[in-house]
C-alpha cells in the first residue's frame, strides 16, 4: 500500500487519481500509524515552506524519516521534495529533513515567478525513477523556490539557471515538477515509483 | 527550456460544451470529458472548463462535469464560472480541478483571492479578467460574463490581483472574443509587463500567425482558444509545429 501524506498543503486529489489510474493500492492519510504501515510513501504538497511545520506538530515528521531510513521507497513531490533538503529561503524559521544537502532558493528577480508551465528535463544516467523517460521530456512545474543541483540530482531543468528537477538516492526520490499533471511522461515516472 | 503553453478552453452550458461569438449565438460542441481528452491527446498543454451560465441551480451539473473530465485527464485542469466563495472553490477542487478561475467574485471581493490561495496555494488561483477597449485607448474590466462594466482599469486590476495572491491572470479581450481576428497584443503586453505572474492571452485566436504574434509581441506566457480547436479549424499538433518553426518554444512531442 502507498500512503499519500495529507498535511493540509493543498489539494491531493490529482496525485491520488494518477495512482488510481495506474491501478496502485493507494490511500490519502494524515495518520501516523497508516504511514508507519505503508510499503511506500508519497509526500506531495504545494504552498509555503512553513506548512511543513504541520509534519512536526502531528508526529508525521518522525514517521516519515523513519520510513525513509528504513529503506521504504519515498517520493517527495514539489514542496515534498523541498522538505528533503536542509531548508528554504522561503521560511528560515524551520529546517527541512536534510536528507539532501543544500537549501532551496528563490529564482532570480529577472525571471517571472512562479515558474509555471512545461519545461524539459536533462536526465542523468542510471536514475531508477526516470527509467525509460526520454532525454528532454517535458514535465509540468509550478513553484517559486527551487532546490540546488547537488550530487543526488537525477534531472535538471533550466529557468534562468539550472535547478534540480528530480533527486534520487537509494530508496529516496524527489521531483520538483508534478508527475500527476505531466501527461504520459508523468504517469511513466509514477509507474516507475510503483515498481521500485 | 520553459515552453509557451497552448490551452484549450471548453465553454460549458448545462453540461455541454458550447461556443459563441462575442459571448452570444451559442453552438453545441460536445461532451466536456470527451472534448478535454481529445484536446489533451492532440497536444493541449492545459484544459480550462468555464461554466458560462453558472447559475446556482446548475452547480451539481458543473461538479459532475468536472468529476467526469478530471478522471482521466493528466494535464493541468482549470475550472471557472460561478465561484463566489471559498466553499464553491473547495467543491470544485474536490471534484478534481487543479486550479480555479475567478472573475466577478474577485472584483467584488479581492480578499477572496487570498482566501483561496491561503488554503489551496497561489498556483491554484487564476484570476480571469474580461476587458474591453474604451475610446481613450484604456481597457475597462467587465464582469458577469461581460455584461456589466465596472469602470475599473484592467491593468490596475491585474496588478492588484497579483498582489492579492493570484497565481496567473487569464486575460480575455472582449473585443476579439470569438472573432478569430487575432489576439489583442497591445492589451496582453501591457498586462504581461505590469505583473510578474504568468499571463494567459485569450480572445481572438484564428490562426497560427495569431499565436506567434501573441507570444512574440504580446509577451504572453500561454494562449487560450476555444472555438478554433472545437471545430477542427486548427489542429493543436499542427499549430505547435508552426510555432516551433517560428522559434516559439513548445512542448512537443506530447
Amino acid at each position: 500500500m502507498i500512503a499519500i501524506v495529507d498535511y493540509g498543503a493543498g489539494n491531493l486529489n490529482s496525485v491520488k487519481k494518477a495512482f488510481d489510474f495506474l491501478g496502485a493500492d493507494v490511500v490519502v492519510t494524515d495518520r501516523r500509524e497508516i504511514v508507519e504501515n505503508a510499503d511506500k510513501i508519497v509526500l506531495p504538497g504545494v504552498g509555503h515552506f512553513s506548512s511543513l511545520q504541520t509534519l512536526s506538530r502531528t508526529g508525521l515528521w518522525d514517521a516519515l524519516l523513519q520510513a525513509a531510513f528504513a529503506g521504504k521507497p519515498f517520493l517527495g513531490i514539489c514542496l515534498g521534495m523541498q522538505w528533503l533538503f536542509e531548508g528554504s529561503a522561503e521560511c528560515n524559521d524551520i529546517t527541512g529533513a536534510g536528507i539532501f544537502t543544500g537549501r532551496c532558493r528563490q529564482f532570480p528577480a529577472a525571471m517571472k515567478s512562479p515558474h509555471v508551465g512545461w519545461n524539459s528535463l536533462a536526465i542523468q544516467p542510471g536514475s531508477r525513477l526516470l527509467r525509460g523517460v526520454a532525454q528532454e521530456s517535458f514535465v509540468y512545474y509550478t513553484h517559486s523556490f527551487y532546490a540546488p543541483v547537488v550530487e543526488a540530482t537525477a534531472a535538471t531543468s533550466e529557468y534562468g539557471l539550472p535547478f534540480a528537477g528530480a533527486v534520487e538516492r537509494g530508496n529516496i526520490f524527489g521531483v520538483q515538477f508534478h508527475p500527476e499533471k505531466s501527461g504520459d511522461v508523468g504517469l511513466a515516472i509514477l509507474k516507475n515509483f510503483c515498481e521500485v | 527550456m520553459l515552453t509557451k503553453r497552448i490551452i484549450a478552453c471548453l465553454d460549458m452550458d448545462g453540461g455541454r460544451v458550447v461556443k459563441g461569438v462575442r459571448f452570444k449565438n451559442l453552438r453545441d460542441a460536445g461532451d466536456p470529458a470527451e472534448c478535454a481528452a481529445a484536446h489533451a491527446r492532440s497536444g493541449a498543454d492545459e484544459i480550462v472548463l468555464l461554466d458560462i451560465t453558472a447559475t446556482s441551480g446548475n452547480r451539481h451539473t458543473l461538479l459532475e462535469a468536472v468529476r467526469g473530465t478530471a478522471r482521466s485527464l493528466f494535464v493541468p485542469f482549470t475550472v471557472g464560472g460561478g465561484i463566489r466563495q471559498l466553499d464553491d472553490a473547495a467543491a470544485v477542487f474536490d471534484a478534481g480541478a487543479d486550479k480555479i478561475a475567478i472573475n466577478s467574485a474577485a472584483v467584488r471581493d479581492p480578499a477572496l483571492i487570498g482566501k483561496i490561495a491561503g488554503r489551496f496555494g497561489s498556483q491554484a488561483v487564476v484570476v480571469a479578467i474580461d476587458a474591453r477597449k474604451k475610446e481613450d485607448g484604456c481597457f475597462e474590466v467587465f464582469v458577469a460574463g461581460g455584461r456589466v462594466p465596472t469602470g475599473r482599469d484592467a491593468i490596475q486590476w491585474a496588478r492588484e490581483a497579483a498582489a492579492s495572491g493570484a497565481g496567473e491572470i487569464l486575460l480575455t479581450s472582449m473585443d476579439r472574443d470569438g472573432t478569430q481576428s487575432g489576439f489583442d497584443c497591445g492589451l496582453v503586453r501591457a498586462v504581461a509587463e505590469a505583473v510578474s505572474i504568468p499571463v494567459i492571452a485569450s480572445g481572438g485566436a484564428g490562426s497560427a500567425r495569431d499565436f506567434i504574434e501573441v507570444f512574440h509581441e504580446g509577451r504572453a506566457d500561454a494562449a487560450l482558444a476555444a472555438s478554433i480547436f472545437h471545430f477542427g479549424i486548427e489542429n493543436i499538433a499542427e499549430l505547435k509545429h508552426e510555432l516551433r518553426d517560428a522559434g516559439v518554444p513548445v512542448r512537443w512531442p506530447c
